[in-house]
């Protein structure tokens, strides 16, 4: 069932429907229940990309207030530009950008130049995912491109491509209105969807339809704008072209359409007055503040963040307890996406724990949240070569487990935020799953190897990181709090340390007595070895089980 | 979420995943070993069946000397069998069996079983998990192996797997183990051979397509959802089920036998025609620190009813097999990381121990009792422990060429070095015939005097000719010296051994020639 169907059948709902899965009334009163372990992990794993178990203690030690003012902030440091690491092989950069150095404003060159750049910006942008700060920024970079969808096949100038990167992340945590101008004005986007092309004589409709249809209005029931107000917006947004010199969009007054934009009734039969010259333009703000008055666009982008960050279902009671009155807030705030994501990460609704441990892991928050969590060993930045290769083999992993960034598979985003009824469970299907699984196995063993880059977990490392390794029954017990949000009950947890851990040996402090061993002397190779050959398959055990791709 | 619950529902999660992948017949030509094979064995459709016995099992307990049923007695007042109740087997004088051991008993005198003393390895580990790893890998005592003996033997006859399997030619897994994840033994050099079942239940589950209840919560939902399609990739649950269908009775086995319990799964498999060339079943309770047995009745107690439940499973499993008619497809073996101490402590246990006696059993395997009986002190100390008489990678040697058919001069790259050959296996199961030499040589090949000694002693020995071995160890187990290791015209050598800074105590000369070696104890005193 789609949205859509949900709603048409709203009223007869509760007769006429099987509810299979328990539901919950809470809504965005502030949480004010137990702040422990559990909280603090869900709300880093849907927030940031894994629980790393430093950031666990850094929050546990806080209220939840203060945990969510402290994600709230924005990076403080802006990630340095994608480089060339791509003189290999015999290839050197025609547009004489040196190794190690950045491209992103050198002239474009040819194809095959801007498919390595491509590379070089995926990577790059998994390195700053995998370096991410500790606050939500990064997380809603993906969440904002999986919004306004751009494809780096379509945009072809891999310095757009970046551009349009530095856009989102500008934006990410400001304002949303000023964020859909800056996208309507962004050259990657000008060029995706042929905003670049329109002109007075023979508008292009097509950015214009996505702004309504994906970016702002949404295609819900009381989402009612008509064909005329798609082409009216798209007269509005004729004449701004592409500077491939000063990698920016410009506005040119000769293209635009200078007469009256009529709208519909759904826009209060508003006009847009037609201007010339470089008041153009103004109608671009005209246009939104005709959009933006509509409640409904709100409500449109608290169900895309509910989707991403919760659930994908929203049944009756969430679109009334959550939906509404956080599209309240939004708008009251004057679209603030912080005081949208502020009451949205204190409600007592967001640490129901019927909305715990729910949400499939995306590709990329599954890979780049295992390194994190695990604190895999990425080469430093400055050594390019080297980092750019293993981020370029993380990248991969997530795009073959389908979700490529810079590439999702059409402006509409990926099919798990959008198509119903399966939703996140589109990402795990008979292909990607073995994917997941292979990758999990090969890292906690002989390691992951993709275009010459090995990327390997620490089983040792991620357990001296625990509170009290030497103790089997914390070791399992912590190492769950981290990798799992699904409850593990006792008797699990002792399966996993008796059979699993121990091998079956029958003393807990054989353990003790191996970790010991390890930790009096860490050059010693066979007490090293000892240790880790119960530890990759306890790990390796825990991230084959269903429970691993739940966050 | 119960524990029953979470192991029925792991079993598609345990199959490794790493085993899907696509799907082509082209890796498997390219294994020279096979084509070997396919010349030397006409049909190879061996398996071997590893029993690990999890803990230490107490050989001396299990394979009791009974020409020195003296000093066994002196050293384990506490836990001694009495001699009277000690089984016997048919030809055997010197060495008899647990009383609670009817089966092996049984499976002895019926012709199938081999019974291998004091096996180890030079400068033995105490702890579990490294003498596990030890016996996993093949590796010396000082060395540490990424790869496990068996997966490097699988990797060796299928190349590049898991590229390419299933296929037409191997669509069933390489390795299976009963239990909860796969054994480090089945570890290759990229990944795992071996695949997991993770408990009886689960595998019964599987093949009745049981589904596992998850919460009445959204997460509940996506979990049942995820365990879905785990179960439709993993590629191997079909052969497994389409296996176990072509089996619908079996023979009776004991209730409340957790290793009965794996054994039926393992016939059941074979017998239903999977290719399958290893499994590993494994039982633990073994490390009987304290009240081995009961005080009142010796042959009574924890390790009684843990060499039971070993003895009934393994004479239900071959009856099974026979009924099967697919007993002559099986080989068994029992291993343990290593033995227990030579003295019983206070509380009526043992302490880890080095080397152990080994069970093979299986149609094709010679009836004997190989090597002689454990030499004892007269008066064993705590720190007394049983010398080894044979190398564990001798009886993994010995299985590979005799059972597997890998010839051998392809032993080496699998095992890393080159042991004995011991006779365990029939020549009839790779059609090559050979003579059983006289292992059990009654000749003193090896002396020293003076015996005892205060720095050196001149050792004596006779070797047949070939590869000769002459190595001392302490009490321990620990490897003092090698002195001999080197090709040998035949006859008789002397070395002398000096012993001067070293404690004194007993130390034990063991010699290797060929299949046959012999352990002499030496006293050193001021």
């Amino acid at each position: 069932m789609d949205r859509r169907e949900f709603f048409a059948l709203a009223p007869s709902r509760k007769k006429t429907v099987k509810v299979n899965v328990a539901r919950t009334d809470t809504g965005l009163n502030p949480y004010t229940g137990t702040w422990g372990t559990a909280q603090v992990v869900h709300l880093l794993k849907r927030t940031m990309f894994g629980a790393v178990p430093a950031d666990v203690r850094h929050f546990e030690g806080m209220t939840m207030d203060a945990a969510v003012e402290e994600l709230l902030q924005t990076n403080v440091n802006i990630p340095a530009p994608p480089v060339n690491n791509y003189n290999t092989g015999g290839y050197t950069d025609p547009t004489g950008v040196a190794p190690g150095a950045p491209w992103v404003t050198a002239p474009e060159g040819d194809n095959m130049l801007d498919d390595k750049r491509r590379f070089s910006y995926k990577a790059w942008w998994t390195g700053v995912m995998l370096n991410q700060e500790r606050n939500m920024h990064e997380k809603l970079v993906l969440f904002w491109h999986n919004h306004f969808a751009t494809e780096t096949y379509t945009i072809k100038d891999a310095r757009f491509m970046y551009a349009h990167n530095v856009m989102l992340r500008q934006n990410a945590m400001g304002n949303f209105k000023a964020l859909t101008k800056a996208v309507t004005l962004d050259p990657g986007m000008l060029v995706y969807l042929n905003g670049y092309l329109n002109e007075k004589t023979a508008a292009d409709e097509n950015y214009a339809r996505e702004l309504m249809e994906l970016f702002t209005c949404g295609k819900g029931p009381d989402s009612q704008y008509t064909e005329l107000d798609v082409r009216a917006a798209a007269r509005v947004l004729t004449g701004y072209r592409v500077d491939k010199v000063n990698i920016k969009s410009y506005f040119d007054p000769t293209k635009h359409d200078i007469n009256n934009k009529q709208f519909s009734s759904w826009f209060s039969n508003k006009v847009i007055t037609g201007k010339t010259g470089d008041m153009g333009t103004t109608e671009l703000d005209d246009l939104l503040n005709i959009i933006f008055l509509q409640q409904e666009v709100a409500k449109f982008i608290c169900r895309k963040f509910y989707q991403f960050f919760i659930y994908y279902e929203i049944d009756a009671a969430t679109e009334a307890n959550v939906i509404t009155p956080l599209a309240d807030v939004f708008r009251s705030n004057n679209y603030e996406v912080k005081a949208l994501l502020r009451a949205l990460f204190k409600s007592e609704h967001f640490y129901d724990p019927l909305n715990m441990s729910c949400l499939i892991k995306s590709p990329v928050d599954f890979t780049v949240g295992l390194c994190r969590e695990y604190g895999v060993q990425f080469a430093p930045a400055s050594d390019y070569a080297k980092a750019y290769a293993q981020w370029r083999a993380l990248q991969a992993a997530a795009s073959s487990q389908q979700q490529n960034i810079g590439d999702p598979p059409s402006v509409s985003g990926w099919d798990a935020y959008h198509l119903a009824p399966q939703f996140h469970e589109l990402w795990i299907n008979t292909d990607t799953l073995p994917k997941r699984n292979m990758l999990t196995d090969l890292m906690i063993s002989t390691g992951y190897t993709y275009g010459g880059a090995t990327l390997s977990i620490d089983a040792i490392a991620f357990a001296d990181r625990l509170p009290n390794p030497s103790d089997p029954i914390a070791l399992i017990r912590d190492s769950l709090a981290i990798l799992y949000r699904m409850d593990v009950s006792d008797a699990t947890k002792t399966f996993l340390k008796d059979k699993i851990l121990l091998q079956g040996q029958q003393q807990d402090y054989y353990w003790t007595t191996a970790w010991n061993a390890y930790k009096a002397d860490t050059t010693n190779a066979m007490n090293k070895n000892t240790v880790l050959k119960l530890l990759n398959p306890l790990y390796k055990y825990i991230m084959n089980l269903s429970e691993y791709h739940l966050a | 979420m119960k524990r029953r619950d979470f192991l029925k529902f792991t079993a598609p999660a345990a199959i490794l995943p790493s085993f899907i992948n696509g799907f082509s017949i082209q890796a498997f030509g390219s294994s020279p070993l096979l084509a070997a094979l396919e010349g030397a064995a006409t049909d190879n459709d061996h398996v071997l069946v590893m029993i690990q016995l999890v803990g230490g099992n107490d050989g001396l307990n299990m394979v009791i000397p009974l020409d020195q049923y003296g000093k066994y007695q002196a050293a384990r007042t506490n836990i001694a069998i009495p001699e009277g109740k000690v089984l016997r087997l048919a030809g055997q004088t010197k060495t008899g069996i647990h009383p609670s051991m009817t089966g092996i008993q049984q499976l002895y005198n019926d012709g199938h079983v081999a019974l291998i003393h004091s096996v180890g390895y030079p400068s033995p580990n105490f702890s579990h998990f490294r003498a596990t790893d030890i016996w996993l890998t093949g590796s010396d005592a000082n060395q540490v192996l990424a790869t496990g003996w068996t997966g490097r033997y699988l990797n060796y006859d299928y190349p590049n797997y898991p590229v390419g399997y299933p296929n037409a030619d191997m669509p069933d897994p390489l390795a299976i183990q009963i239990g909860s994840i796969v054994s480090p033994a089945f570890q290759g050099p990229a990944v795992n051979m071996g695949m997991a079942v993770t408990s009886a239940t689960s595998f019964y589950n599987l093949l009745d397509g049981v589904e596992d209840p998850v919460p009445n919560t959204k997460a509940g939902k996506e979990l049942k959802y995820i365990r879905l399609i785990q179960q439709q990739t993993n590629k191997f649950a079909d052969s497994i089920k389409a296996a176990a269908a072509r089996v619908p009775n079996q023979g009776a086995y004991p209730a409340n036998n957790h290793l009965a319990d794996q054994l039926k799964i393992v016939a059941r498999l074979v017998a239903g025609g999977l290719k399958t060339r290893v499994y590993m079943v494994s039982m633990g309770g073994f490390d009987t620190h304290a009240s081995q047995v009961n005080a009142g009745d010796t042959t009574t107690g924890e390790h009684a009813d843990l060499l039971e439940k070993v003895s009934s499973a393994i004479k239900a499993f071959v009856d099974d097999l026979k009924g099967l008619k697919k007993s002559q497809r099986v080989v068994g073996m029992t291993f343990s990381e290593f033995g227990r101490r030579i003295k019983s402590n206070g509380s009526t246990g043992t302490d880890h121990g080095a080397a152990a006696p080994m069970i093979v059993f299986g149609d094709y395997v010679n009836q004997q009792v190989l090597g002689n009986t454990p030499t004892l002190p007269d008066n064993a100390t705590v720190a007394d422990n049983v010398p080894m008489q044979y190398d564990f990678r001798s009886v993994y040697a010995s299985l590979l060429e005799q059972w597997f058919c890998v010839k051998n001069a392809d032993l080496n790259s699998i095992l890393l070095n080159n042991y004995q050959s011991l006779p365990l296996v029939n020549g009839l199961a790779c059609g090559v015939v050979t003579n059983l030499p006289d292992i059990n040589n009654e000749n003193t090949l090896i002396t020293n005097y003076p015996n005892p000694f205060s720095s050196k002693t001149v050792i004596t020995y006779k070797t047949r000719g070939g590869h000769t071995l002459l190595q001392v160890f302490d009490t321990m187990g620990r490897l003092i010296r090698s002195l001999v290791d080197k090709d040998h015209a035949a006859g008789t050598y002397t070395v002398t051994f000096d012993g001067e800074a070293l404690p004194n105590g007993v130390y034990y000369a063991r010699l290797q020639n060929g299949v046959t070696q012999q352990v002499r104890t030496m006293m050193k005193v001021r």
